[in-house]
């Protein structure tokens, strides 16, 4: 199997005299390959591009883009563009992190669900939106949110 | 260059330069304009718009640290729209600050608190949800208050710009923005080597001290330990600013005294202990060039710079000498020599050193630093701490009789106090190398070129038939440019004295807040002096370290001097 460590070298090998502009592509590549960047990950891009790590780690921040946990089993996806911000995604988007009991960014402690905030799916016509692993669940109010993540829940339980 | 220019400030003309901030020339005017994020010597980030000025004919305010002057040009400092963009400032970021100026270190000395005052804030006009922050508490040093902090990135730039270690940077964004150390880990973990540069440079309570008074207090109040102190070189030079004196006022005798009316039953000069590190790092330096040992050979009594080559150079540790700090060997013969001579159980000893440094709280509580599981020195105050604990007791510096330091460790040379500044360790050192080579006394002590505030000094001195490269440098950035070069094969330098704190001792991360580099250089000023007028000026003709010796040690690089003395140090991993 091909470790996550492998999958770094092998992206910082492709930007061998990368300089400090190459960090957020760099990053990006990291993310995509990984799913999110570790403590590793920031510490070798780091090293690689010769900056302190707590540079690298203070741009990642910067951007809401990047994660510094896994992906949960459910990643949920919750639309904060505009059309869903006039339809009431921000109460949308509490309610899931009350139910989670998560910030965006984060994933549950028992790894279930991984919540992310994105700036516009493109599905404005069914604000407000989120997306789990993929699937649109459309009009949402905090119940309905509430309810649909408690499913995907009792769904796992199950199985 | 010239002051070329003109231009009207509140109605009045004062010259320029071409080139120059509106700032500076507001400053060298002596016309007040307050800033924030704004850093002497540092490229201006414009960053806190505490520092706005009015300009005829442009709309808006303009930030005077990062505004060019022009000819001509007329500028309102203080108008009343000027003065209103500054109190929404600061307004704006009290309504994320906590209302702890009771309970602050930093209250009275705070500059948000000042300009709060200044510009007359006298309601909450902005009530925003306030971030909630843990404390880092981590580092033996440094505590890190992110509630107190109001983002004005000073503590970065100089960890970055001055020191070259990067330990904290801005993390996150808008209202979530924190400063701290990478992965949001506590300092002790981070690459951060304890100067306290960051302390000295930040307005509020964000940053301070890790203190240990609490701990010094109650050792005090026991009866069962025998508590000591000592006094570090730079201290007796500082302490007087605390108390409203002129900076540069030695008050050694009367800080002697005060300490004894502390209730500390003995009180040492670190500069007798820095008298014996010269014996034996000179000692060391001639060993290394007589036998071809590695050279060039650095300085170790400066605990960050320590770190910071553990970290950053582990490759270059060989050449670090294996003298401990004076701290060290002071507490490491208090608790041998001392004990013994007083029949004094070493463990019932409660150590205590008062530093202008916050990297010496970290070195103490080194596993190189104990002897037996106890450690040679136990609790580290800064000068800082000092005076405030001569506040809360209400001890006047004023209202005491000057006294002498204890024997047996009593008397010092002028070269120990020199390690209060940059270059002065290397002074004294070359004092005692050349006499050691040589047989005989320097023809003049002084040595000009590694005098002063220089960031790098570098110099060739002949010391009898051999010519010796000598460097001095503080400030760790300074510190990793040479480092650098010797990496890349420079090789006509020697040896190297490293402080961490730019200036040394005297601008250590424990000295008092607020000052500047005139104050700075007065302390410098003050050191000098005293190694102008007194008559024991090398520490090789140091009766009572030639006693020391004689009685105890035997000789430099010996038996005992291994064992008490010197230490190693080894490759340190931190996130980088
Ligand atoms: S940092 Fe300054 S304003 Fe803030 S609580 Fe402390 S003294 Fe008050
Ligand atoms: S103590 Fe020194 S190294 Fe540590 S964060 Fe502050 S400035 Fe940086
Ligand atoms: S910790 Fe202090 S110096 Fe650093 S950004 Fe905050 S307020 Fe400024
Ligand atoms: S001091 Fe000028 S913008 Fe901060």
């Amino acid at each position: 199997m091909v470790s996550m460590n492998d999958n770094i070298d092998a992206i910082l090998s492709q930007h061998r005299d990368a300089k400090r502009d190459s960090l957020i592509p760099i990053l990006q590549e990291v993310q995509e390959s990984c799913g999110f960047l570790s403590r590793e990950a920031v510490l070798k891009v780091a090293k690689h591009l010769g900056l302190p790590a707590g540079k690298v780690y203070g741009v990642a921040t910067f951007y809401n883009q990047f994660r510094f946990q896994p992906q949960g089993k459910f990643h949920i996806q919750v639309c904060r563009g505009t059309a869903c911000h006039v339809k009431g995604s921000a109460a949308v988007l509490e309610s899931i992190k009350r139910t989670l009991n998560v910030e965006a960014g984060q994933t549950t402690r028992d790894g279930l669900f991984s919540l992310e905030v994105v700036a516009c799916i493109g599905a404005c016509g069914l604000a407000p939106v989120m997306c789990v692993n993929g699937e649109f669940h459309a009009q949402l109010s905090s119940d309905s949110a509430k309810d649909i993540i408690n499913n995907y829940k009792k769904q796992e339980v199950k199985s | 260059m010239t002051m070329n220019l003109n231009i009207e400030v509140n109605g009045k003309t004062i010259q320029a330069k071409s080139g120059e901030t509106v700032l500076t020339a507001l400053r060298r005017a002596a016309i007040q304009v307050p800033t924030l994020c704004y850093m002497e010597d540092l490229l201006p980030t414009g960053a806190c718009r505490m520092c706005v000025v009015e300009v005829e004919g442009q709309r808006n305010l303009i930030p005077s640290c990062a505004y060019p002057v022009a000819d001509g040009m007329k500028i309102k400092t203080h108008s009343p729209r000027v003065i209103r963009a500054r109190k929404t400032v600061v307004e704006l970021l009290l309504a994320n600050h906590p209302d702890d100026c009771l309970y602050c270190v930093r209250n009275r000395n705070c500059e948000l608190q000042k300009l709060a005052e200044s510009l007359g804030v006298r309601e909450r006009r902005y009530t925003g949800e306030k971030s909630e922050h843990k404390i880092d508490s981590s580092s033996p040093s440094i505590v890190r208050d992110p509630a107190k902090c109001i983002l004005c990135g000073r503590c970065v730039r100089v960890c970055e710009e001055v020191q070259g270690v990067s330990a904290i940077d801005f993390t996150k964004r808008g209202s979530k923005t924190v400063v701290g150390p990478a992965f949001n880990e506590g300092l002790n973990v981070s690459s951060c080597i304890n100067c306290g540069q960051c302390v000295m440079v930040c307005p509020t309570g964000a940053l301070r001290e890790q203190s240990y008074l609490k701990e010094v207090i109650n050792a005090l109040k026991d009866p069962n330990k025998y508590v000591v102190v000592q006094h570090a070189p730079a201290v007796s030079v500082t302490l007087a600013e605390e108390f409203g004196l002129k900076p540069g006022t030695d008050v050694c005798g009367t800080m002697t005294a005060a300490l004894r009316s502390l209730g500390f039953k003995r009180v040492f000069d670190t500069s007798f202990t820095a008298d014996l590190t010269i014996m034996e790092e000179a000692s060391e330096l001639v060993h290394r060039i007589k036998n071809g040992g590695k050279l060039p050979m650095f300085t170790s009594c400066s605990p960050g710079w320590v770190k910071f080559v553990e970290e950053f150079y582990p490759d270059m540790l060989e050449h670090v000498s294996s003298c401990k700090s004076p701290q060290q060997m002071m507490g490491a013969i208090i608790k041998s020599y001392f004990a013994q001579k007083e029949g004094i159980e070493p463990g019932k000893i409660f150590s205590v050193s008062i530093m202008p440094c916050t990297a010496k709280k970290f070195e103490c509580q080194r596993p190189e630093m104990l002897d037996n599981g106890i450690p040679d020195v136990d609790a580290v105050l800064t000068t800082r701490e000092l005076a405030r604990i001569l506040r809360m007791r209400g001890i006047e510096l004023g209202a005491l009789a000057p006294e002498g330091a204890d024997t047996p460790f009593g008397e010092r040379s002028t070269a120990g106090k020199l390690f209060g500044a940059t270059g002065g360790v290397m002074e004294a050192a070359l004092r005692t190398a050349h006499f050691m080579i040589t047989g005989q006394e320097m023809d003049s002590m002084k040595i000009q070129a590694l005098r002063g505030l220089g960031g790098t000094k570098i110099s060739h001195v002949k010391v009898g038939p051999l010519e010796l490269g000598v460097a001095v440098v503080s400030g760790l950035l300074n510190a990793r440019k040479l480092l650098d070069d010797i990496r890349a094969g420079r090789k006509d330098i020697h040896f190297i004295e490293v402080m961490t704190c730019p200036g040394g001792c005297i601008a250590g991360g424990g000295q008092p807040l607020g000052t500047n580099l005139d104050a700075v250089r007065s302390r410098m000023q003050a050191l000098y002096k005293i190694d102008r007028e007194e008559p024991v000026r090398t520490s090789h003709t140091n009766k009572w370290i030639e006693r020391l010796y004689k009685e105890f040690l035997g000789e430099p690089l010996g038996h005992k001097s291994h064992e008490l003395l010197h230490t190693h140090y080894a490759k340190r991993e931190a996130v980088i």
